[in-house]
């Protein structure tokens, strides 16, 4: 390892956002997976490994995703919630691999709900 | 690495202090790790180590992020459950949460949780939130940005300003500001000079500098480069006790890490600037925290305090300019840096600046590490961080300060804020950070007693009032609870206190007699019940313990007849039980069971 200069300690403080930005609560927008029996039975499994690569891909650090039990709507899963910073949270249902791939891109990075795939909107926000 | 962080959805925090690695958190870290596997979860879940979180007595220890649940006592076979629950079903595992005392209600979030919502963490601000042993963690939350600060823009005057308008005191115990002290030292002539990190704590139940070590080594590191830059050294020491393993094996870690990205070394960011610094292992003698004492132990020579002037500052180690600071100092230092000065002041009180760690042992609900601003009471300490006094019929009754250089807080000034003159002004000092909560079955004689010993054994033996004196005290103090106190007993220990305080060579013997002191000027009535009653009001000096029933309060249960282990109380039904004195071995079972308090 070649001795740091000022800028290194810059370079690996970035890389590391993403991880600090997690442990110390600081994010704009905040996933919510529904893996409770039913929502791992209807593949909310898939779900969220569709967005852990997809947080991968786009090198998103201030994404936090976390699962949460039952949301009460087990005939609708696989759900999750997404809450954007000052926008009201949305629960998305019926999910696949492909509507997540859409409202990651358009809701979690754009901030424009995809209103086809919502539930509702506006209720339980977690923060 | 830069992999890894795009993936994790989740990371659990480990506690990996002593306490916590002693009640087996290695085991349910490997544990976790190979049942994430199992399921797999691997790469959605970061399981890392963490240095101290403070709340020892819960332990082994896990903060769950982003959620920010606290999970206490979790052990290996709880881990299968522990990950099917939370991790894939997405539920909080109920079992390990923190229940409050007061109402039993659990409480999930760690910020919720009183014991840590009343602190504020400026030395211990990285813990629970970095891995100790990836440099990378804490260049992550603006590490080593102060240095560089130091190194590149400031010259040593403006670094010794910044730190004298902090105005931070030397958190090891005396309480010198640090500016003045390296001020001095600066100006002391010479090329060779050295920075000195004190991490020999000895005092009995004081954990502050091993848990910092642990839960932030590069913290220390970063201050002692910004202090050598501002006295001009080029050479450090961290006098370490070899008692603490786990904190030297992540110093070293941290400095070969440190080494490796040129943070210490030659040439440190580009700066220019050379500083390298070693480990020095010391072997546990209480007496080698004083300075001079300590600067000897590293010459090689029996640790053993000399008489100042000469300051350290112009004669130190080898008879050259030496700055030696504390731990926790060291800990500061970066965060004045690069916060500045006037956020700095802006914390604590007026005289007493920043933070302090304390160790919070003894009669307390809430156990462990814990930091809090100057000058917060001493009742908020014990009864908001540190949640009460357990037991329903317990009373608080004094607070230990400062260890075996400190005294008693009596319950009647438990609103004396926490700072360094309020301190003093009872008599007790802040120390290094000891405090033990102690409720009213402490005997303050016993207590006494108890420190006096540790100062006995530990006295280094150079000067005959320490050595002597407290030798003295500690026979008036044994003669005592043994039941032949003398009527001018107390009036002889105040006076061998005030000789040995004024005649001691070092801080050891000019502090010792301060427990017994603070004692008696506040509980002077105990001592005078084992001297002219021969009586032990809290019941914890054997040789004066006489029990008997109450025959009024006596409601003739029995429950005392089944805990004697020797036959000494008879007992038929409908009858008051009586006590035989000759056969009672003190054992206190039938004085803990009785549940009307009809012993005495």
């Amino acid at each position: 390892m070649a001795k740091l200069k000022i800028e290194d300690l810059r370079k690996i403080k970035e890389s590391k956002k993403g991880t600090l930005n997690l442990r110390e609560g600081v994010y704009r927008a905040k996933v919510t997976v529904h893996m409770g029996t039913c929502g791992i039975a209807a593949g909310a499994r898939t779900i969220m490994n569709t967005l852990i690569t997809a947080i991968g891909e786009n090198e998103t650090d201030d994404v936090i995703l976390t699962s949460s039990g039952c949301a009460g709507l087990c005939s609708q899963e696989p759900m999750m919630t997404v809450e954007v910073k000052d926008l009201s949270p949305v629960k998305y249902v019926y999910l696949d691999e492909e509507k997540t791939k859409k409202i990651f891109r358009e809701h979690v990075i754009g901030g424009k709900p995809v209103a086809e795939y919502a539930l509702s909107m506006g209720s339980e926000t977690t923060y | 690495m830069e992999k890894q962080r795009k993936t994790y959805h989740t990371n659990l925090m480990i506690c990996a202090g002593t306490g916590c690695v002693s009640c087996g958190s290695f085991g349910v870290r490997d544990a976790l790790i190979e049942e994430i596997e199992k399921q797999n979860l691997s790469h959605e879940v970061l399981v890392a180590t963490t240095g101290c979180n403070g709340f020892c007595a819960a332990g082994p220890l896990l903060v769950s992020y982003p959620d920010g649940v606290f999970y206490q006592k979790l052990q290996v076979e709880d881990v299968p459950f522990f990950v099917e629950e939370y991790l894939l079903k997405g539920r909080i595992a109920k079992k390990h949460l923190f229940v409050r005392p007061e109402d039993k209600e659990a409480i999930p979030a760690i910020n919720d949780i009183g014991f840590f919502s009343n602190q504020l963490l400026v030395t211990l601000r990285n813990r629970g939130l970095v891995d100790p042993e990836i440099i990378d963690d804490y260049i992550a939350r603006d590490g080593y940005m102060a240095a560089e600060k130091a190194l590149n823009e400031m010259t040593p005057e403006e670094i010794i300003r910044e730190v004298t308008e902090a105005g931070i005191r030397g958190r090891g115990g005396g309480g010198f500001p640090t500016g003045l002290k390296w001020k001095f030292c600066a100006g002391a002539s010479g090329d060779q000079k050295y920075i000195l990190c004190n991490a020999d704590e000895g005092d009995p139940g004081a954990f502050m500098d091993r848990s910092i070590l642990e839960a932030d080594p590069h913290a220390v590191l970063e201050g002692m480069i910004i202090g050598a830059k501002a006295i001009g050294a080029h050479q450090g020491y961290i006098y370490v006790r070899a008692e603490y393993p786990l904190a030297i094996e992540r110093l070293e870690t941290a400095i070969a890490q440190a080494e490796e990205y040129g943070l210490l070394g030659d040439d440190i960011l580009g700066s220019g600037f050379d500083l390298k610094i070693e480990l020095y292992h010391g072997a546990g003698a209480f007496v080698c925290g004083e300075e001079t004492a300590l600067m000897l132990s590293i010459q090689g020579q029996r640790g053993m305090p000399r008489p100042r002037p000469p300051f350290p500052a112009h004669k130190g180690l080898w008879n050259l300019p030496t700055v030696l600071n504390n731990v926790e100092t060291w800990a500061n230092i970066p965060q004045i840096i690069f916060r500045g000065s006037e956020w700095f002041n802006s914390l604590g009180t007026e005289k007493s600046t920043g933070t302090k760690v304390f160790a919070l042992t003894g009669c307390v609900n809430n156990i462990g590490l814990i930091e809090v601003p100057m000058g917060v009471s001493l009742r908020s300490i014990v009864y908001d961080v540190g949640g009460g006094i357990p037991g329903k019929r317990r009373k608080l009754k004094a607070v230990q300060v400062g260890g075996p250089s400190g005294g008693c807080i009596p319950e009647s000034l438990i609103d004396t804020p926490v700072d360094f003159e309020s301190i003093v002004k009872t008599g007790a000092i802040v120390g290094s950070g000891g405090m033990v909560v102690m409720d009213d079955t402490s005997c303050m004689v016993d207590v006494a007693k108890f420190f006096l010993e540790f100062t006995v054994e530990e006295s280094c033996g150079k000067c005959t009032p320490c050595r002597e004196g407290t030798q003295q005290m500690l026979h008036i103090l044994d003669r005592i609870t043994l039941g032949k106190g003398r009527p001018e007993d107390i009036d002889i220990l105040l006076k061998l206190s005030a000789m040995i305080k004024s005649a001691s060579l070092c801080g050891l013997g000019q502090t010792a007699p301060n427990p017994v002191e603070t004692t008696i000027k506040y509980f002077r009535a105990e001592y005078e019940a084992h001297i002219f009653e021969k009586r032990c009001p809290a019941k914890k000096c054997k040789a004066l313990l006489k029990f008997e029933v109450v025959p009024e309060l006596c409601k003739k249960c029995g429950l005392c007849f089944k805990a004697c282990p020797s036959n000494a109380i008879t007992w038929v039904k409908k009858t008051v039980a009586v006590i035989d004195v000759d056969k009672c071995t003190q054992c206190m079972n039938c004085y803990a069971v009785c549940k009307f308090d009809s012993i005495i």
